[in-house]
């Protein structure tokens, strides 16, 4: 499987806290990676590396390079909304926008200029049905997004984030505050979405991470402890503390 | 157990209302007192003003349409007249150009001190404001008389005095209110809703005028419906300004005058029980309903904010 985010001795600071420590992967195509690790070992700080969502906190410095499909994202000729549009995220708590479901899937692709109602409503179904919401709320587009539940706004989100056709998709925890329910139909929304996208998923669910992803990646204080194949992560590791920490011995 | 606790204990149960029981029952019979004060303050001040305002109606002197559209204010011609529309005419279109003219500067102010640069807006410009807010009304009314009046009798036609030195000075005398409310709007977004924007590629102008602004809509209307309820209820400011002129306003930069301001100004000048008197009770019913109509509007309002 080809590499399209290759990362290469990332270091980032916010202010002078060292949170992410001279980190190299390569994060193949069309498959889902997953992040794992304890809480504040810097898994959302690497996934919002990704489409430099981290810009926006003050004091925050980078050195070392991500690229995606071969262009240093950190680099001079990047536009960051370009690249954002590129690079779909999928938040922890889901939030829509307050206003109705055709609106918040319509978002994405109005601000990128696309005007013609014929367009708006095909992406809008097409993004529904990719997004495994289409059924649920056909019948009520005009509806505010809010009197969705949570696994259908959580679905919406990814929805508002297909609409604008990205490559990636990255999910920060996206299924924590779901009942359990919804979150088995993300996830296996997540292995269709594959065939077409690259997922980078963090987790807090060891069980999750077994069950979806093909790579998993497990971060200790910033660092990468070990990378590789989901079934011999879990099976084999070949480090004692990934032993550990997925038999749930330190935490 | 120790022995002292065991007393109160003892003597607390002879009492049969223990401490707190008692302190409670205190509170409340304190609350029910300043609210029911509170409420017969206010119905009495309502009263007060209604019999004064309708006196005039009731009596048959004057008849409502008279009042509402008559655009004679002669109180010393015989038969006297009173024709309140020049005022309703001035009142509101100081307050609707005042709010049109500080609402812009109010939600750029908020944008600013939120989005763009909050430590620059929350260590300059917010106490700025915070300090027009404190500035007492007369003072406001005094620069106007000493710079914005001159200004305009040297730049324009006519004496100065009128319906657009009058908005200039509420305008600025309403923007606090525009602005801390909306910037109260701006900051209370709810988590993530900018991320979500951004992480679609959004530049931040887009998502401010897409998502931000339209989110925070009724609540920037609220802080422009109690802006101009201030206007139209602000007296002495407008009155220095404004000319005083009773008739309907032809353009902006004729003398004019308010509800507020013709009060203040003949209130003095009348006997208490004369019809002039109660009529001028009437303007200020006028300006009561108004009021009402203000709040209700801003209820209505934050309802629809909060859903
Ligand atoms: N904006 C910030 N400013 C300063 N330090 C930060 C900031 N965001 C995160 N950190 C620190 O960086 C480290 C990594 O944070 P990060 O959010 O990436 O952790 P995480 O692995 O996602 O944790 P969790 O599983 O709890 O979400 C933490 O120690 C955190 O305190
Ligand atoms: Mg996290």
């Amino acid at each position: 499987m080809q590499a399209l985010i290759e990362i290469d001795r990332l270091n980032l600071f916010y202010g002078t806290f060292h949170a992410l420590k001279n980190i190299s992967m390569k994060i193949p195509e069309k498959a889902i990676t997953a992040f794992i690790g304890p809480s504040g070992c810097g898994k959302s700080t690497l996934l919002r590396t990704l489409n430099r969502m981290n810009d926006m906190i003050p004091g925050t410095q980078i050195d070392g390079t991500v690229s995606i499909a071969g262009a240093d994202i950190y680099g001079k000729d990047i536009d960051v909304e370009t690249l954002r549009k590129k690079v779909g995220m999928v938040f922890q708590q889901p939030n829509p926008f307050p206003k109705s479901i055709y609106d918040n899937v319509a978002y994405g692709p109005r601000l990128h200029g696309i005007t013609s109602r014929q367009k708006l409503d095909e992406i809008v179904e097409n993004s529904l049905r990719g997004a495994a919401l289409w059924n649920e709320v056909k019948d009520h587009l005009k509806r505010s997004a809010f009197s969705l539940s949570g696994g259908q706004q959580q679905r919406l989100c990814i929805a508002r984030a297909l609409a604008v056709e990205p490559d990636i998709l990255l999910m920060d925890e996206a299924t924590s505050a779901l009942d359990p329910i919804s979150t088995l139909k993300i996830e296996e929304l997540a292995q269709e979405l594959k065939e077409r996208y690259t997922i980078v998923m963090v987790t807090h669910n060891m069980h999750q991470a077994a069950r979806v992803s093909n790579q998993t990646v497990f971060f200790l204080n910033g660092e990468v402890v070990e990378y590789s194949e989901t079934e011999k992560l879990f099976s084999n590791p070949e480090d004692q503390r990934t032993e550990d920490y997925i038999s749930g011995r330190f935490g | 157990m120790n022995p002292v606790k065991k007393d109160q204990a003892a003597g607390n149960r002879r009492l049969r209302f223990p401490k707190h029981i008692r302190e409670e029952w205190y509170g409340r019979v304190y609350a029910y007192f300043c609210v029911t004060l509170l409420i017969v303050t206010i119905v009495s001040i309502v009263w007060f003003i209604a019999s004064k305002g309708l006196n005039p109606f009731l009596s048959g002197a004057v008849s409502v349409p008279e009042l509402l559209f008559g655009r004679t204010w002669s109180p010393e011609s015989e038969p006297p007249l009173f024709g309140a529309l020049p005022f309703l005419a001035g009142s509101i279109s100081v307050s609707l150009l005042a709010a049109v003219l500080a609402a812009p500067f109010g939600f750029c102010a908020a944008v600013f001190m939120t989005q763009i640069a909050p430590k620059v807006g929350r260590r300059f410009l917010q106490p700025a404001i915070e300090l027009l807010a404190g500035i007492p009304s007369v003072v406001y009314g005094f620069v106007g008389l000493s710079v914005i009046v001159p200004f305009l009798r040297n730049n324009f036609t006519g004496q100065g005095f009128g319906i657009l030195a009058g908005t200039l000075v509420l305008s600025v005398m309403i923007l606090p209110t525009i602005t801390s409310i909306a910037t109260d709007a701006l900051s209370n977004l709810q988590a993530g809703l900018k991320e979500g924007s951004f992480a679609l590629g959004a530049t931040r102008w887009q998502t401010i005028y897409r998502l931000i602004l339209p989110t925070t809509f009724p609540s920037l209307l609220t802080g422009v419906v109690l802006g101009i309820s201030r206007a139209f209820g602000e007296a002495l400011a407008v009155q220095m300004v404004i000319g005083n002129a009773p008739h309907v306003p032809r353009s902006l930069l004729e003398s004019a005058a308010t509800l507020t301001s013709i009060i203040t100004l003949e209130m003095g000048n009348t006997v208490g029980g004369s019809l002039h008197n109660n009529v001028l009770w009437s303007l200020a019913l006028i300006l009561l309903i108004m009021t009402f109509l203000f709040v209700f509007t801003v209820r209505m309002l934050e309802r629809r904010a909060g859903r």
